[in-house]
């Protein structure tokens, strides 16, 4: 297991490394000169330009920034934003439980239907339910998340006027941040109606952004189950005479579910995909709606550190979910 | 001249054809087997027609503004003007003969990101798969970095730094399309690379590039094709998104995503400028991931569908 675990991590170094050279040189494939990109329309003094060039390190060797730029990273420093001044790490962690809060929701409502509509789709196959499914599913996996967006707030806030627009919560409510995590700190706030205006701003982004995830889990766990259903080990359940419930559930389900884990493991990337547009549309005041605000800002080293950042997470959840695989199948620790 | 060499080729392709009319039948009677596939085949020559002939079809010209006919609802709907099918948008353009002229745009970024990642992501996982060692470690890692990045945010900020426009978005999306194709090309070189029919060229005394491009190649297709119909379909998806947030085809380009982008203010008060558009994205996706699932069935007799 521990061989398994250093040839792992001992591939996120040199990806690591990687990634801080694509966004290093992204920001100086910018065309012009990037100090009067950043002052802008407004003019330098050639004494604050020559200073400016100081120190960000534009006046030295390319290979001497580079390093200089890793050497920060490595300690933590991810650049500092010049709109608001405040290091992008910071800015960054502020909004980050937003979207986590909002990519759990979309996850919980994912599996909580997705693996139940697939499992009955394989035990009843080739029923209308199963085809019904699998068309539903194909065009949740079709869906232009940003249209489907706009399709619901069109429905559920214009016609119906269930739902919010936008936004985290009404502006009626007001209460220290606790955990990040608006459910939970409405509900810590005590304050009437909190919890609810919480939630109802969560559902339509929830649905949104769960929607392509769902749509591949359905399909996940269904052909995970069919080729599970057919196994000899079922037959001989049955045959014991088990219940069609603890067959299907226990025996079957379990088995089925480790493809489909690692299917949920995938879904990071899609997710964070996903909180750029869904962010965006519901201004959902997150790190993939800061992500956009900062490029239409031309704010670069909140770019650029945002950037090496999500690609940090992104890189670590994919090396817990292998870790998670190599512990439930330990075929995958022994082969390379 | 022309057309002596032209026949020729058209022969040579019968001869092709007709030496192995097994295959190309196989591969039909599995396809056709699958219905939705059939359906999405369907659409998809009806989208292409459409595109082709988008000057022929559609009523007016996509930028033809009729300033007395703002935001007319579509033809069905009360107050509406007849000419203008699918309604007119803010400035007063035919949305139906948007929509025509943007399935060209749409195609042809679809077609041109294909064969951009597809090329490249051929030439880099041959070459990974069939010479090893540091040169495929490189290769590698290179695209482990790029898959390290969610792909529509490596794809914003290129397009963010490259400056917004068609073919900057084209070209940031054919980039981030480009590790899936290296790695299911090396995974398919490496099964391939010590069969005996290869160890047999190798010793008739075939060259590096004929090994790598004319005895290996063809018999890794088939996944490259399925992969090839599933990025088409998201290419269109990046595509569009990517216009949706002004980065991608810039107003006025009847581009779905960018028509969506600016009929976003009117989701309230102008349903059709919104809906159409999205309905269009969704169509064509859904033909091309249907067909995309028929050929997997059909050339990929491992991952059919049970």
């Amino acid at each position: 297991m521990f061989g398994f675990l250093f040839r792992r991590i001992g591939l996120v170094i040199p990806t690591f490394i990687g990634v801080s050279l694509v966004a290093f040189f992204l920001i100086r494939l910018l065309p012009g000169d990037p100090i009067l990109l950043m002052a802008g329309e407004r003019g330098l003094s050639p004494e604050r330009y020559a200073e400016l060039m100081g120190r960000y390190g534009f006046d030295r060797p390319i290979w001497e920034q580079y390093a200089g730029y890793l050497g920060s990273l490595i300690q933590g420093d991810f650049g500092t934003s010049i709109i608001t001044k405040k290091p992008v790490f910071e800015e960054f962690f502020a909004l980050f439980p937003a979207t986590v809060e909002l990519s759990i929701c979309a996850m919980i409502f994912a599996v909580v239907l997705g693996i139940p509509a697939g499992v009955v789709a394989a035990v009843k196959r080739g029923s209308g339910f199963d085809h019904g499914l699998m068309a539903t599913a194909l065009v949740g996996y079709s869906m232009p998340i940003f249209w489907w967006a706009l399709l619901l707030i069109i429905v559920f806030s214009g016609i119906l006027q269930w739902t919010p627009v936008s936004g985290r919560i009404s502006l009626l409510y007001f209460f220290p941040s606790v955990t990040g995590f608006m459910l939970i700190d409405s509900l810590i706030s005590g304050q009437k109606g909190a919890f609810a205006s919480a939630a109802s701003h969560l559902i339509l982004p929830t649905i949104v952004l769960g929607t392509i995830p769902l749509a591949v889990i359905a399909r996940q766990t269904r052909s995970a189950m069919l080729e599970v259903l057919s196994e000899d080990y079922i037959r001989t359940a049955r045959a014991k005479g088990l219940s069609p419930f603890r067959v299907v559930g226990v025996h079957a389900l379990r088995n089925a579910l480790i493809p489909v884990i690692t299917t949920i493991g995938l879904q990071i990337g899609v997710l964070i995909a996903g909180a750029i547009l869904t962010e965006t549309i519901f201004s959902w005041p997150g790190i993939g709606k800061w992500m956009v605000d900062s490029i239409f800002r031309r704010d670069y080293p909140a770019v650029q550190g945002g950037l090496v950042l999500i690609a940090l997470m992104v890189m670590v959840v994919n090396l817990i979910v292998d870790m998670l695989y190599g512990l439930i199948n330990p075929k995958i620790r022994h082969t390379r | 001249m022309t057309d002596v060499t032209r026949t020729d080729t058209v022969a040579a392709a019968k001869v092709q054809t007709d030496a192995r009319p097994g295959r190309l039948r196989e591969f039909w009677s599995y396809f056709s087997e699958n219905r939705g596939a059939v359906i999405g085949l369907v659409v998809f020559g009806l989208l292409v027609v459409v595109a082709v002939f988008a000057p022929l079809v559609a009523p007016f010209h996509p930028n033809e503004q009729f300033r007395d006919h703002l935001l007319s609802p579509p033809a069905w709907a009360e107050g509406a003007d007849t000419r203008f099918l699918l309604g007119t948008d803010a400035v007063g353009r035919d949305i139906l003969s948007r929509l025509i002229f943007g399935a060209r745009y749409s195609l042809f970024i679809g077609v041109v990101v294909v064969s951009i990642s597809l090329i490249g992501g051929i030439v880099l996982g041959l070459v990974a798969g069939f010479f090893r060692g540091w040169v495929d470690t490189a290769i590698m890692r290179v695209m482990d970095v790029l898959l390290a990045f969610p792909s529509l945010l490596l794809a914003l900020v290129l397009v963010a730094v490259l400056g917004p426009g068609l073919v900057n978005a084209m070209i940031a999306i054919a980039l981030v399309a480009q590790p899936h194709y290296v790695r299911l090309t090396r995974a398919a070189v490496m099964a391939e690379r010590n069969r005996d029919y290869v160890t047999s060229a190798r010793v008739a005394g075939a060259s590096r590039l004929r090994l790598m491009f004319v005895t290996i190649l063809p018999n890794c297709m088939a996944p490259l094709i399925v992969q090839a119909a599933l990025s088409f379909s998201n290419a269109i998806l990046d595509a569009a998104a990517l216009g949706f947030l002004g980065m991608g085809a810039q107003p006025p380009t009847p581009e779905w995503g960018t028509m969506l982008a600016e009929a976003r203010e009117f989701i309230l008060s102008a349903w059709w400028v919104v809906t159409f558009p999205g309905l269009a994205i969704l169509i064509t996706v859904l033909a091309i991931n249907l067909i995309g699932d028929g050929l997997r069935d059909a050339l990929d007799p491992k991952l059919r569908r049970s």
